[in-house]
């Protein structure tokens, strides 16, 4: 065991490898929030009066909400006033083409592994790049033009497209939902907006990569992707930040609205600055996604790896209004050292023969927390409902902590359920085998957690599996008990 | 003198298991290792593949000159010594090829070679897949999850072939095998033979060694070597049982 401990040291001790920090001149709001930064955002994006009135709207609504405390979170108190709700890299003001981004931006995101430079671009993946709180970047626009696709930043789509906006924003995540939502539809800046047509589908990745940049700022982004009749899209969105003592606030929203036999698939490989070793600093992530089956035959699928932050509050869910629409959600949330993550999924059945499929694998090392939160809600008109729920942890060591709360409503005699959990450890065993066979301890627990984690790993596009892989085996090296 | 061990002494908790084991083995040698349940036969081999939860007291133990107890258990490996697990272990969702892509890999840099690529490593498990009759189905499976008790044995015994190891120690291989899949995993290990390598194999029964035959004999008793011999040990371990074994040393 002592070398165990030894080794769970080692790791802790590991750095955060997106820790670093540019510097960008950044044109930036006073700290604080108040009606009159609300309008100070809308003001700075050229909104027309409905956008600041749905804002103000929210903003007097959000005022008046208590933040949730039903999460198995704990962290003391966010001080709202203290964070700065707009900040934005300073460029040239509209930009024509990628020649005139700041080399320092384009740097910043060559470092994350994602080049926005098209020469270098990444095949087969249009990127939308949103640093702080503007998108900064979008690649391959002209391309998906051709087909219709709209892919665009959401203060642009505000822009060129506010029919669309306007039609959906909140349609699926309402400025009531939540504390957190409510905030977000009042202070949100940028995000990324996209549009597939009737029939259309998308030839390739579409992928929004966020960084936090600028110290005492929360990032709130918003994105909204909506795929028309028999589209598809798959769409992936990655995340850093860079180290810095204090916390900082992610407060974003998804929504996705699928209409009649569309397919959205939305992947997330996330990884913000998880605090360190002692649990100081870190982000605190709390993110709204929710997707509407509207359509007949319609299929949202969320697959999330949640490596970062310092707390995770965070459940991607679908309603199933459509009949016959089927939701998917497929987790692993790996928390190490003094990380919190409650995350899981709601699933809501309305429609007749509707389907969904819930597979989280929840990994806990270090003196971390990892509850899995779920919700499948069978309505009454929801006949021949079928759910199957599958929510595995997976143990290091034994100062850390692995939660289950399933909740099922069931209003309809026909559903079935069907729900299996499994709580394991790391085996000495396990560890040994590998060792006889050359494997070093920390090879060997990246090769075990990876074989925990396949189901879920097996559902990310191709280009980000690698990736998500070698993030798991990062965060978890050498944690072995 | 590829194994050499004098005076080896070892624990688990405060139970004393090994109490001064002598043996020397040399490449291209056999040695068949017996004794009644609880001498201390399987302990011999984790001690020597490097077990974290025994504790060498005593005595030393070299492998090709070096001290083995100056190396990790993962280095063993690399270094030469293979282990044919008693019980292989389950690792869900890795499959054996995956699984011995990073172990031969790992293997090859600690001895500073570069690693494998896809082509050349299919072509290894291909032709190494024939010696031990192992289907490639079975080992795009989960490492040994819901194998049967012959499958997982000779994975055991396909691992082997891909690592090539100088010194191979068989814990018990025949333990759960029906007499086919003996002869199969007994056919992979003689094949695997050669004047470069040596093998211990630790076995309750003598009928293993009918397959796989020994160049020397040892009986293992309160876990000290009580008699030493050669195949012809074994046969009269089988007819007469231990017990004479027991007596004897109790009489010394």
């Amino acid at each position: 065991m002592s070398k165990d401990n030894q080794v769970l040291e080692e790791f802790t001790s590991k750095e955060y490898e997106h820790g670093w920090n540019v510097n960008l001149e950044a044109d930036e709001a006073p700290k604080g929030l108040s009606e009159d930064i609300v309008r100070f955002i809308s003001a700075k994006k050229n909104e027309p009066t409905w956008l600041l009135d749905w804002r103000l709207k929210a903003f007097r609504l959000w005022e008046k909400m208590k933040e949730p405390t039903w999460a198995n979170v704990h962290y003391s108190k966010i001080n709202y006033q203290d964070i700065i709700y707009y900040s934005a890299p300073k460029q040239k003001k509209s930009l024509t083409g990628l020649d005139e981004v700041d080399p320092e931006l384009i740097k910043t995101f060559e470092k994350l592994g994602i080049s926005i430079t098209e020469q270098k671009r990444l095949t087969g993946v249009a990127v939308d790049a949103v640093i702080d709180s503007v998108s900064v970047a979008t690649t391959f626009k002209s391309t998906l033009g051709e087909l219709g696709i709209i892919f665009c930043s959401f203060s642009e789509a505000v822009k060129e497209h506010p029919e669309l906006i306007r039609k959906y924003l909140g349609s699926v995540v309402p400025i009531t939902d939540n504390y957190f939502a409510a905030l977000n539809s009042a202070v949100f800046s940028d995000g990324s907006f996209c549009y597939i047509p009737k029939g259309v589908r998308c030839p390739m990745e579409l992928s929004t990569y966020f960084r936090i940049n600028a110290a005492n700022t929360g990032q709130f982004e918003r994105t909204l992707i909506i795929a028309d009749e028999g589209a598809y899209v798959s769409y992936l969105e990655g995340c850093t930040a860079p180290m810095r003592d204090e916390n900082q606030l992610h407060a974003a929203v998804v929504e996705l609205y699928a209409m009649k036999d569309a397919e959205i698939k939305y992947s997330t490989v996330q990884n913000w600055y998880p605090g360190d070793k002692n649990g100081k600093g870190g982000i605190y992530n709390f993110v709204t996604k929710r997707g509407l089956c509207f359509g007949d035959h319609s299929k949202i699928s969320w697959t999330q790896v949640e490596t970062g932050s310092a707390i995770t509050w965070k459940y991607p869910s679908c309603i199933l209004k459509g009949d016959y629409s089927m939701g998917e959600f497929y987790s692993v949330a790996v928390t190490n050292n003094y990380q919190q993550a409650d995350t899981g999924t709601k699933m809501i059945h309305i429609g007749k023969n509707t389907k969904s499929r819930i597979v989280s694998k929840g990994i806990s090392a270090g003196k971390s927390q990892n509850s899995y939160r779920g919700q499948v809600h069978i309505m009454k008109r929801a006949s021949n409902a079928r759910n199957f729920s599958q929510c595995d942890s997976l143990l290091m060591g034994d100062q850390c902590g692995a939660h289950t709360f399933p909740y099922i409503d069931v209003e309809n005699q026909t559903a079935r359920i069907e729900h299996e959990a499994t709580t394991s450890k790391i085996g000495e065993d396990q560890i040994f085998y590998c060792l006889q066979r050359g494997i070093d301890e920390e090879a060997a627990v990246a090769l075990i957690v990876n074989g925990y984690a396949k189901e879920v790993l097996n559902q990310l596009p191709m280009e980000f599996a690698v990736e998500a892989q070698k993030l798991l085996a990062l965060t978890l090296e050498g944690s072995v008990g | 003198m590829m194994l050499s061990i004098k005076n080896l002494q070892a624990k688990i908790g405060k139970k004393q298991i090994l109490n001064g084991i002598d043996l020397q083995v040399n490449a291209g040698e056999v040695h068949a290792i017996m004794g009644p349940n609880g001498s201390g036969k399987s302990t011999l081999a984790s001690v020597l593949a490097g077990r974290e939860d025994y504790e060498v007291t005593e005595g030393e133990v070299l492998f090709n000159g070096k001290n083995l107890f100056d190396f990790e258990p993962s280095d063993r490996a690399a270094e030469g010594i293979f282990l044919a697990f008693q019980y292989p272990v389950e690792i869900p969702g890795v499959s054996t090829i995956n699984f011995m892509k990073t172990a031969v890999n790992k293997i090859r840099q600690y001895r500073g070679q570069s690693p494998l690529d896809a082509v050349a490593f299919l072509q290894l498990m291909k032709e190494k897949m024939k010696l031990v009759e192992i289907d490639q189905s079975l080992l795009s499976r989960s490492l040994n999850e819901g194998f049967s008790g012959g499958e997982k044995k000779r994975n055991e015994i396909f691992q082997m072939a891909m690592l090539e190891p100088k010194l191979s120690i068989l814990d018990e291989t025949d333990s759960g095998l029906d007499i086919d899949a003996l002869k199969i995993v007994a056919n992979g290990v003689n094949s695997l033979r050669s004047k470069n390598n040596a093998t211990i194999v630790v076995t309750h029964y003598q009928r293993l060694l009918d397959y796989i035959v020994p160049d020397f004999v040892h009986v293992l008793y309160k876990g000290k070597i009580v008699k030493s011999g050669t195949k012809e040990l074994a046969k009269e371990l089988e007819a007469k049982g231990y017990d004479w074994i027991k007596n004897e040393a109790a009489l010394v």
